[in-house]
């Protein structure tokens, strides 16, 4: 009898060709995203004169470098240039293209789910270190390089080491006002930047099971920021009311069938995993970061660390000298310049809702900015009426797309501003030169929007339920 | 692919730890065509202020001048997947990168391009840089096939996975060898579809 297996493994073993004798295998792709920064890649494919193997599994997004305003015009010629390119090659191809114009473009991370072209047993690749996020749906998903990129739109294939695996056990529940982005932050400050590293993580336990997809796809998001390889969580009743009726998914009988296929993955009783770590998810508080890597994060009632001697000690001192933080200040003194509610990691209608309503009938002291996750998001916000109370408390509404997150649409944080995100990276730079990032929750930063600095969204909210 | 066996260079010892993808190049710079060089890129905002004026950073200092090796602190590489990092090192110059860690998808990426990711234990890392530090103008030597670096006082012994070793010392490249495959890919894909219908995108 075959040894009990982790949902890694069965994913694993059900997407390998052939096993070399050195350990490496030959990974079959199910589905591959590109985006605007794909064009290394296709130029990859012109210089070896080959064609897309499976362009019917392809599908191109644009979203890195898409405008948040006056669409369809992009002033920037550079960056109407990216995205022309990406129409360009998606086209010569023959992939189905999420450009501009489509009513349902968006970032590749929340269209991919939307869409149903995310699904539970699927081997998930794009460019971008943020495919992680598909492994919320018990999907084995990961970001590779531009030659990997190549790479698998000539073979529909990759060459892969086996990971190691590490199961992230959550007991107990999350409190009033704690969110999916609340966890990640905690986790990562608890194992490390790197603690993941080389590792397939599964998350498990009550409080994953107790997530919303939205929930589950912002942490299995922020699991690159731990290093890992991929996050899994195993699908379950959530996970498949979910994708009911998703434009390219399975329908009728063929979901019956798939749903009876995607319920043998979860792991068998026994199955080892060779990492283990435990978090209570009641000692989880509403958590920002305060220093250059998602690592460097606490709870909102701590203090700034103070640097001790030794070359640690000296590079913190650099961190806070860059983030303009005085050791031992309450991280809730700390002055904001403005907010951005966005990017793959937050800015799903389940977001929106939770900002919205920290919001709801106050006026932000700082300038702001909503990207909605996708159109559709944007779409849905609308009719819910979401939009007027970002408006009327003072922030400005937008088209969908990556925007403040990476800055690569021209959204940046000017230098020296301090700006509160709902974004995955606080790293020098990420929203522009010199712009001091916190990451945190949604309701967090809308929290932060009305009192002008990092604040504890408890104090402002009357309690849930 | 160029192989890589030994190098035989001076040193910039970097010292910074969870130096990311968006320090190594800023995502501004991306969308330039590679054939520019993407040099000029490397740790940009460290390395020049909001003019383009030098800040006088390590990299530019004389003493590291034409250094082909960087040696860090832990996680180097982490963050995003853009190749674009590797590529800025490698037109700059830089054929190997030491340190105790390095994010997965950068290593991937690095080996690719020819660019040596070694793995150190942490206090070798420390006696390395202090070494460098001290002399920066004292050649270190990367011998790939031995695992090894000297002409830093004792030999140093680093780790990379054997796979992407050999691919470096080779020069391959993975389409060529994944072509031998041609039959196993396509008695795959027609399994995969037999057995799992709804992995193919209904067309709605």
């Amino acid at each position: 009898m075959r040894p009990p297996r982790t949902l890694f493994d069965k994913l694993w073993d059900a997407h390998v060709i052939v096993t070399r004798e050195d350990g490496e295998s030959l990974l079959w792709v199910d589905r591959h995203f590109v985006h605007e920064g794909s064009h290394h890649a296709f130029r990859q494919l012109e210089d070896k004169a080959r064609t897309v193997a499976e362009p019917e599994l392809t599908f191109g997004i644009a979203d890195h470098y898409v405008p948040t305003h006056g669409r369809p015009a992009i002033a920037d010629a550079e960056i109407a240039g990216m995205v022309a390119r990406l129409t360009a090659n998606t086209a010569r191809h023959g992939i189905r293209l999420y450009g501009l114009d489509d009513p349902a473009q968006g970032i590749v991370h929340v269209v991919g789910p939307e869409q149903g072209l995310t699904l539970p047993g699927l081997l998930i690749v794009c460019g971008d270190s943020h495919t992680s996020t598909h492994g919320a749906f018990g999907a084995f998903a990961f970001g590779i390089g531009a030659s990997e990129v190549a790479h698998v739109l000539m073979t529909q294939t990759l060459w892969q080491r086996k990971p190691r695996t590490m199961r992230i056990a959550v007991d107990g529940r999350l409190g009033p006002h704690v969110s999916a982005k609340d966890l990640a932050l905690h986790v990562i400050a608890a194992i490390g930047a790197d603690g993941a590293r080389g590792h397939a993580v599964e998350y498990a336990g009550p409080a994953i099971a107790a997530l919303s997809m939205e929930g589950r796809l912002t942490l299995c998001n922020m699991a690159i920021e731990a290093g890992a390889r991929c996050a899994v969580i195993a699908p379950d009743e959530t996970t498949f009311n979910w994708l009911r009726d998703r434009p390219h998914g399975p329908a009728g009988a063929a979901f019956e069938a798939a749903m009876a296929d995607w319920r043998a993955l979860p792991g068998d009783a026994g199955a080892v995993f060779d990492r283990e770590v435990g978090i209570d998810a009641a000692a989880v508080a509403p958590t920002v970061t305060w220093g250059t890597s998602p690592e460097e994060a606490l709870p909102i009632t701590a203090t700034v660390p103070v640097p001790a001697g030794g070359p640690e000690g000296e590079a913190l001192a650099a961190t806070l000298a860059y983030m303009g933080l005085t050791p031992g200040q309450p991280l809730a003194d700390i002055a904001i310049d403005r907010v951005f509610i966005g990017s793959c990691t937050n800015a799903r209608i389940e977001d929106l809702r939770a900002a919205a309503a920290v919001l709801a009938g106050r006026r932000a002291v700082v300038p702001g900015l909503v990207s909605p996750g996708s159109s559709a998001v944007k779409r849905q916000a609308e009719a819910e009426g979401l939009d007027r109370m970002f408006t009327a408390a003072g922030l400005t509404w937008a088209e969908s797309g990556c925007s403040m997150c990476v800055g690569m649409n021209g959204d940046r944080v000017p230098a020296g501003e301090r700006c509160a995100s709902t974004t995955n990276r606080n790293f020098r730079g990420r929203q522009g030169p010199g712009a001091r990032t916190h990451l945190m929750s949604p309701a967090m930063v809308a929290a932060a929007a009305l009192a002008g600095r990092l604040a504890d969204v408890r104090t402002l909210m009357l309690p849930e339920g | 692919m160029t192989p890589f066996t030994t190098l035989t260079a001076i040193a910039c010892p970097l010292g910074l730890a969870n130096v990311d993808t968006d320090q190594l190049i800023p995502a501004r710079f991306m969308s330039r065509p590679r054939k520019e060089g993407y040099g000029g890129f490397l740790l940009h905002d460290l390395r020049f202020d909001e003019a383009g004026a030098s800040r006088g950073f390590m990299l530019d200092a004389p003493a590291h001048a034409g250094a082909s090796i960087l040696i860090a602190r832990r996680n180097f590489g982490t963050g995003s997947s853009r190749e674009a990092a590797v590529y800025a090192l490698v037109d700059f110059g830089i054929r190997c990168v030491i340190a105790p860690s390095f994010g997965d998808i950068f290593a991937a990426n690095a080996v690719k391009n020819g660019l040596l990711p070694a793995q150190v234990e942490d206090a070798e890392a420390e006696r390395l840089l202090a070494a460098i530090t001290a002399e920066p103008a004292r050649p270190l030597t990367v011998d790939l096939a031995g695992r090894s670096i000297r002409g830093a006082g004792p030999e140093a012994t680093f780790a990379i996975d054997p796979v992407r070793a050999l691919q470096l010392l080779n020069g391959w490249d993975d389409l060529d060898l994944t072509l031998r495959y041609e039959g196993e890919i396509a008695a795959y894909r027609a399994q995969r579809r037999a057995l799992a219908p709804w992995s193919v995108p209904a067309r709605r």
